[in-house]
């Protein structure tokens, strides 16, 4: 046999890979899906300058000079008025909720305290947890008012027209008003280190056990799915909460993260996602054929949770399909949880519209799970 | 008489098409230790998997310990200790873990008196807090039994329990089988060693998913009709016959044991006609012989191929 380099034994091992990478469906169906999902991701679905951002709008003034202000707003790229509030507390709870990103409160006597130069303000709340969600609204604002009012300007009210702005837009940056990016980060790897950890852990869980043998000397001894299921389940319950406990600590200690709301609220969150984000790996370990293949698949669904909860780039900012997407991963709900918990100091009311998407989630695919769950080898 | 502990009729079980298991019909009586033989790849771990509810069978029906097979898999596993061809328990637990672990399953009572016993039964008290994964072959042997007894079984199904095992522990794992049999325990295993197929009370052949014989050893034996020679003498002169006798018409089998060498077939008289020619040579000595077990089998399995091949089937025609 020849020491020196050989072109047959190098393209033996070559042709060999590509039996091998042939036979792998899984891996091949990774190495062609990735690209692709990355691509449909960062090309479609991401982007961090997010527009049509729904706004509510307390007009307590009926002046042409509020109409137009409002009507500025709904041409603007960026704010779409989706809700027309009636007092001051239904603004606040629009926003607590995060059913709208902004409000604008237009105080009354607006208009007449325009024609008098008395430059009155334009409240606009802004929701702040996720600073990238709202930068850019935030900076066209006074852009946005000064153009809709300049045409109202005119004749022998060009005296009036803008040098310093007739109006003086007043921006309360809710629940961030620093827009600290750790705010809205720390909170989201909460979500986004469970979903990883819990996910790829038991994923191997049941492939493991296949893998190694022991699969077969468990079917033959009476245990129930659901048991089995359980549990592998459980001590991972315990796992998570660790994590969580590090991550509340290091988030508290280093980054000065706040803790408004009750963190009892919030650990109710914590059991359910992190139960949801362990039926999803349970039922990952019974599909796939060995550990490498529940990885794959772990990293599969990890990828598009990162990408598309909101939890990298801002959720509205996102097309409605992958926003329809994104509504299905229980990273989506669970951020808007801590964020709301942490940042907001949302209570179970306001959290339960997140808080039922993740139960139906959890209840769904640990169903799925019992059903793949085989009791025999066939 | 009691009613059988495996009754079953025409069981079978198909992969891709292929029939592993076809049609098979097997009783077992209580208390006696059953030999399940066969080639591999003959579908003695499918059988044995079909019969404790690990796989569910395409064909066929029967009982296990009373229970159907297809539909009462549930309280079969209650009663049925099952050791797997491949160690089975986890390796990244104890030997005490390990049987704790299955006595909690069966949710036995006494827990700790149980194992301990069980520990003490096999000799495994010295070991108990060891890693199964480190023991040896035989050690973990032991181990699977005493898991797969721990609940007192009325059967215990094993699958090639004594595959890489010394034959120290080997014949002391039988001693066991027996022991257990002699309590009432019934035992189907299945093995490839002729030695341990004669310790059983009878045997069952199987080859390409067909049971092909069963009884005790002398009647598979008898049945099988074979006809056999011994024929010993010089060395060189023995292997230079053993050339000039394989592949004639008649001969089925020429095997050499040491300085014997064994030649069977199944037609005696063409047998005869085919050595007639060779037993006036001198310095060699002709008997008639008894024929073992394995050329028993042997000669059974080239039937049975026979018929195999004459039916072509999904796996062949699945090669590259």
């Amino acid at each position: 046999m020849s020491r020196r380099f050989s072109l047959s034994r190098l393209l033996a091992m070559i042709i060999k890979e590509f039996i091998q990478m042939k036979r792998d469906r899984l891996t091949f169906a990774m190495m062609v899906g990735i690209p692709v999902l990355q691509l449909l991701l960062f090309g479609y679905a991401i982007n961090s300058d997010p527009k049509h951002l729904p706004t509510a709008v307390l007009a307590q003034d009926n002046s042409p000079f509020s109409r137009a202000i409002i009507a500025g707003l709904q041409t603007s790229d960026y704010f779409r008025l989706t809700r027309t509030a009636a007092t001051v507390t239904e603004v606040e709870d629009l926003v607590a909720r995060g059913r709208v990103q902004f409000a604008v409160e237009i105080p009354a006597g607006f208009g007449r305290d325009l024609l008098r130069g008395d430059h009155p303000a334009l409240l606009v709340i802004a929701d702040a947890t996720d600073p990238a969600a709202t930068g850019n609204a935030v900076g066209a604002l006074q852009r946005i008012v000064d153009s809709a009012l300049t045409p109202l300007l005119d004749g022998p009210l060009t005296a009036l027209a803008p040098v310093s702005g007739p109006v003086e837009v007043r921006i309360h940056r809710r629940y961030n008003p620093e827009g600290l990016t750790q705010y809205n980060i720390v909170p989201g790897l909460v979500g986004t280190i469970l979903t990883m950890t819990m996910i790829i852990m038991t994923a191997l869980a049941v492939t493991r056990e296949r893998e190694r043998g022991t699969m077969e000397n468990l079917l033959a001894m009476p245990v129930r799915p659901l048991e089995v299921m359980l549990g592998k389940l459980a001590p991972f319950i315990l796992v998570g909460a660790a994590q969580v406990m590090v991550i509340a600590a290091a988030a508290r200690l280093l980054f000065g993260v706040p803790m408004v709301g009750n963190p009892a609220v919030l650990a109710l969150g914590m059991v359910v996602f992190i139960s949801a984000n362990l039926t999803m790996g349970f039922l990952f370990s019974t599909l796939a054929r060995n550990q490498l293949q529940a990885m794959q698949m772990s990293f599969f669904f990890f990828l598009p949770s990162i990408l598309m909860s909101g939890f990298m780039f801002p959720f509205r900012g996102m097309p409605d399909w992958a926003q329809a997407i994104g509504e299905v991963l229980p990273l989506t709900h669970f951020l808007r949880i801590v964020r709301g918990v942490m940042l907001k100091g949302n209570g179970l009311p306001e959290i339960w519209p997140e808080l039922w998407p993740l139960l139906l989630f959890l209840l769904a695919v640990s169903a799925l799970a019992i059903r793949r769950y085989r009791q025999t080898l066939d | 008489m009691t009613d059988p502990v495996i009754a079953v009729r025409g069981l079978t079980k198909r992969f891709g098409g292929r029939a592993v298991v076809d049609s098979v019909d097997l009783e077992v009586e209580r208390g006696q230790i059953h030999g399940f033989l066969g080639p591999n790849g003959s579908g003695k771990t499918t059988t044995i998997r079909l019969l404790c509810g690990l796989l569910v069978p395409d064909g066929g029906q029967g009982t296990c310990l009373g229970y159907d097979i297809r539909r009462q898999s549930w309280a079969i596993k209650q009663r049925v200790g099952y050791m797997t061809q491949k160690f089975s328990l986890y390796e990244d637990l104890t030997i005490r873990e390990n049987l704790d672990f299955v006595a909690r399953l069966y949710a036995l009572p006494d827990r700790r008196i149980r194992v301990a016993a069980a520990l003490d039964r096999l000799g495994l008290a010295d070991r108990r807090d060891q890693l199964a994964g480190t023991l040896s072959g035989g050690w973990k042997q032991r181990l699977a039994l005493a898991a797969c007894i721990l609940h007192e079984p009325d059967l215990l199904l094993l699958d090639e329990p004594t595959a890489g095992v010394d034959p120290k522990a080997r014949r002391e794992f039988w001693d066991e089988i027996h022991a257990l049999a002699a309590d009432g325990m019934t035992v189907l295993v299945s093995t490839h060693y002729m030695d341990e197929a004669e310790r059983c009370h009878r045997i069952a052949y199987l080859a390409y998913g067909r049971l092909l014989a069963t009884g005790t050893v002398e009647q598979v034996v008898q049945g099988s009709g074979l006809a056999t020679w011994h024929v010993s003498g010089p060395d060189r002169q023995i292997a230079a016959l053993a050339r000039d006798l394989s592949g004639r018409p008649g001969v089925e089998m020429v095997a050499p044991f040491g300085a014997t060498l064994h030649v069977s077939g199944g037609d005696g008289a063409r047998l005869d006609a085919a050595v007639a020619a060779f037993q006036q040579m001198p310095d060699l000595r002709w008997s008639r012989g008894l024929p073992t077990l394995e050329d028993a089998f042997i000669h059974l399995m080239g039937g049975a191929r026979d018929n195999f091949a004459a039916a072509p089937t999904a796996a062949r025609r699945s090669g590259p």
